[in-house]
C-alpha cells in the first residue's frame, strides 16, 4: 500500500517552539510530513499538517493521544484525522 | 490529491465551533426469528440476538470517531415492532420482552432502543392491542425502551380508534412518569406514514421490508447551516439561501455516508440509509428557530415562519440526496420545541403557538415533537390534536408524528425539565373547547383520493 494520509490540526495562541515539538513527536513516531501550512488570524495561530501515517510506529489511537497531550502542554489543541473525511466533504 | 488550507479548515471549524456531528448511528435489527411460545422464551431469544448483533456497536462507532475526528452522539438500536414478533402475548406478559430490550440495550452499551410498536393503520390485531396497552406500564418501568405507533397512511386512511386510544395511552404514560414531569411521554411517538428505516429517536423501528441487520446513520448540523447563513449579506435573495444551505447539507451528508459505510463494513453488515435530518440539540447556536430567524424573520413563529421552513427543509434534501446513493429516514427539518433553544424562546416571547407548529409540520419533515401540554388536558384533546397531525400526514403523502407530552400538575407557563438531549420546555397553551364527541366516534378516517390535488 501507498500512503495512508491523516491531516493534523493545531490551533490556539502562538508561542515558540509549536512546530518544532509537533515535529518532533513525528520523528520520534516514525511519521513522514508531507505538507505545512500555516495562518495567524488576530492572533489565532492555525498549523495544519498532513502527514504519512503507513510506518508510524505507534497505533493511530495512541498516536491521537500524544499529540492531544502535547497540545495540552502547549497550551493549543491539536487533533489528527484520517484524510477520508475532507475528501468525501470536499471533493465529488 | 491535496486539499486547500480553507477546505481543512472548513472541515475543522464545522466540527470544532458549529457543532456538526454524526447524531445516531442506529443498528436495525429483525427479531422476525424470535418468536415464541411464550414471553419468556421471546424475552431470551430477543436477548441473545440484540447482544450478539450489537456487541461491536458503540466499540466501532468510537474508532470512528477518533479516526475522523467528528463525534458520533449517540449509538442506538431499532427492531422489528414487537407487536409482530410477540403477536399473541397477554397484557401483562409483554413488560418480560420490554425488560429484555432495557437489559440488552444497556449491555451493549446503547442510550435508546426503538421498536417497542405497533403497526395499526388500518386495525388491530389481539396482540396490537395488547402491546398498546401495556405502553404505559413498559416506559415508567424501563430506563432505554422507546415505543412508537402507525396509526394512519396515506394509503390506509387514519384508525381513529387507535386515535382515540393513542390520547389515552399517552396521558397515562405521562401520569405514571409524574416524577419527571411525565418523561414517559418523551419516549412514545404516534405516526402517520412512519419510515421503516428511521435511524432517530424515539421514533425508530426495523421495518418488516428490512434485512436481517442494517446501520442506519443520522447526521445533523443545524449550527453549520446557521454559520453559513450568517455569512450570506444581508440583501442575499432566497436562491441564494437556498444554494448555501444545498452546499452545506451535501457536505454534511458526505461525512455520514462515509462514515455508514466504514460502520457497515467493520460490523459485517450492510449499509441501509443516510438520514439526513436537521436535529437541534438544546445547545445555544443548534437551532432550527434560529436558522428561520436568520432569514429575516424576527422570531420563529411570525407569519413566513412556514415559507422559511419549507425553504429550509426542501434545500437541505436537495443538498443531501447528490451526496448519497441511499438517502431515506425521516430526512428533513426536526423542529423539537424542548431541545431547540430558539424554539423555546420564540414560545416565551409568545411568538410561537400550538397552530403555528402545526401549520409548519405540513413542510419539515417530522410533526409536534416534544411539545408540553398542561397536566389536565383531556385526553380527547390530545386524540384530536393526533387526528389533525395523522390528517396532514395522510393528505400530503408525508410522515407527520405526535410526540406530545401533557405534564402532571403543570399548567400554561410552568416549565417541565427532561434533562440532557431531551432539554426543557414551557408548557403551552391548548385550545379549550371540546373535540370529545368527534373523538368518540370511531371507526376510520378512508383514505384520501389520489386525484384532483387542489
Amino acid at each position: 500500500m501507498s500512503e495512508q494520509k491523516a491531516i493534523i490540526s493545531v490551533i490556539g495562541v502562538d508561542r515558540v517552539g509549536i512546530i518544532y515539538n509537533v515535529s518532533k513527536l513525528l520523528a520520534e513516531n516514525n511519521i513522514n510530513i508531507l505538507d505545512i501550512s500555516q495562518t495567524i488570524l488576530k492572533d489565532i495561530f492555525t498549523m495544519i499538517m498532513i502527514v504519512d501515517i503507513k510506518n508510524s510506529t505507534n497505533d493511530f489511537n495512541i498516536l491521537k493521544e500524544e499529540l492531544k497531550n502535547l497540545g495540552e502542554n502547549l497550551g493549543v489543541k491539536i487533533d489528527i484525522q484520517k484524510e477520508d473525511i475532507f475528501r468525501a466533504m470536499h471533493r465529488l | 490529491m491535496g486539499f486547500a488550507f480553507e477546505e481543512i479548515e472548513e472541515t475543522i471549524r464545522m466540527v470544532q465551533s458549529e457543532k456538526l456531528d454524526i447524531r445516531t448511528i442506529t443498528m436495525g435489527i429483525s427479531l422476525r426469528d424470535c418468536s415464541g411460545n411464550n414471553a419468556d422464551t421471546i424475552a431470551e431469544k430477543i436477548y441473545d440476538k440484540i447482544t450478539r448483533k450489537a456487541e461491536n456497536l458503540v466499540k466501532v462507532a468510537e474508532e470512528l470517531e477518533s479516526e475522523f475526528g467528528i463525534p458520533i452522539v449517540n449509538k442506538r438500536i431499532s427492531v422489528t415492532p414487537i407487536a409482530i414478533v410477540a403477536d399473541n402475548i397477554e397484557k401483562d406478559e409483554f413488560i418480560k420482552i420490554a425488560s429484555s430490550l432495557d437489559k440488552a440495550a444497556k449491555n451493549v452499551g446503547i442510550n435508546f432502543i426503538g421498536g417497542y410498536s405497533a403497526l395499526v393503520h388500518k386495525g388491530f390485531t389481539d396482540g396490537d392491542l395488547n402491546l398498546i396497552n401495556s405502553i404505559p406500564q413498559v416506559l415508567s418501568e424501563t430506563e432505554r425502551v422507546c415505543s412508537s405507533v402507525n396509526v394512519a397512511t396515506t394509503k390506509a386512511g387514519i384508525n381513529m380508534d387507535a386515535v382515540a386510544l393513542m390520547g389515552k395511552i399517552i396521558k397515562d404514560t405521562a401520569y405514571r412518569t409524574k416524577e419527571n414531569d411525565g418523561i414517559g411521554a418523551a419516549k412514545l411517538v404516534v405516526f402517520c406514514n412512519a419510515p421503516e428505516d428511521n435511524p432517530f429517536m424515539a421514533g425508530a423501528f426495523h421495518g418488516v421490508g428490512e434485512g436481517e441487520c442494517v446501520i442506519n446513520v443520522g447526521v445533523s448540523g443545524p449550527g453549520v447551516v446557521l454559520a453559513a447563513l450568517s455569512k450570506l449579506p444581508k440583501t442575499a435573495d432566497f436562491g441564494q439561501i437556498s444554494e448555501t444551505i444545498k452546499k452545506t447539507s451535501f457536505k454534511i451528508t458526505r461525512a455520514g455516508e462515509l462514515i455508514g459505510r466504514l460502520a457497515a463494513q467493520r460490523l459485517n453488515t450492510s449499509f441501509g440509509i443516510l438520514d439526513l435530518s436537521l436535529a437541534p440539540t438544546p445547545e445555544i447556536g443548534d437551532s432550527i428557530a434560529n436558522i428561520l430567524e436568520s432569514m429575516g424573520l424576527s422570531k420563529c413563529g411570525s407569519h413566513g415562519t412556514t415559507a422559511a421552513l419549507a425553504l429550509l427543509n426542501d434545500a437541505v434534501k436537495k443538498g443531501g440526496v447528490m451526496a448519497s446513493s441511499y438517502v431515506g429516514g425521516l430526512s428533513g427539518a426536526f423542529i423539537p420545541v424542548s431541545e431547540d433553544a430558539g424554539m423555546i424562546e420564540a414560545v416565551e416571547a409568545g411568538a410561537l403557538s400550538i397552530e403555528k407548529l402545526e401549520a409548519m409540520t405540513c413542510v419539515c419533515s417530522v410533526g409536534l415533537d416534544m411539545i408540553a401540554i398542561p397536566g389536565d388536558t383531556p385526553y380527547e384533546t390530545i386524540s384530536a390534536i393526533i387526528a389533525d397531525e395523522m390528517a396532514i400526514g395522510m393528505i400530503n403523502k408525508k410522515t407527520t408524528a405526535v410526540r406530545i407530552i401533557p405534564a402532571p400538575g403543570k399548567k400554561e407557563g410552568d416549565y417541565v425539565e427532561f434533562g440532557g438531549l431531551l432539554g426543557h420546555a414551557p408548557v403551552m397553551k391548548v385550545n379549550s373547547f371540546s373535540p370529545k364527541d368527534f373523538i368518540e366516534r370511531g371507526g376510520r378516517i378512508p383514505a384520501p383520493l389520489h386525484s384532483l390535488n387542489n
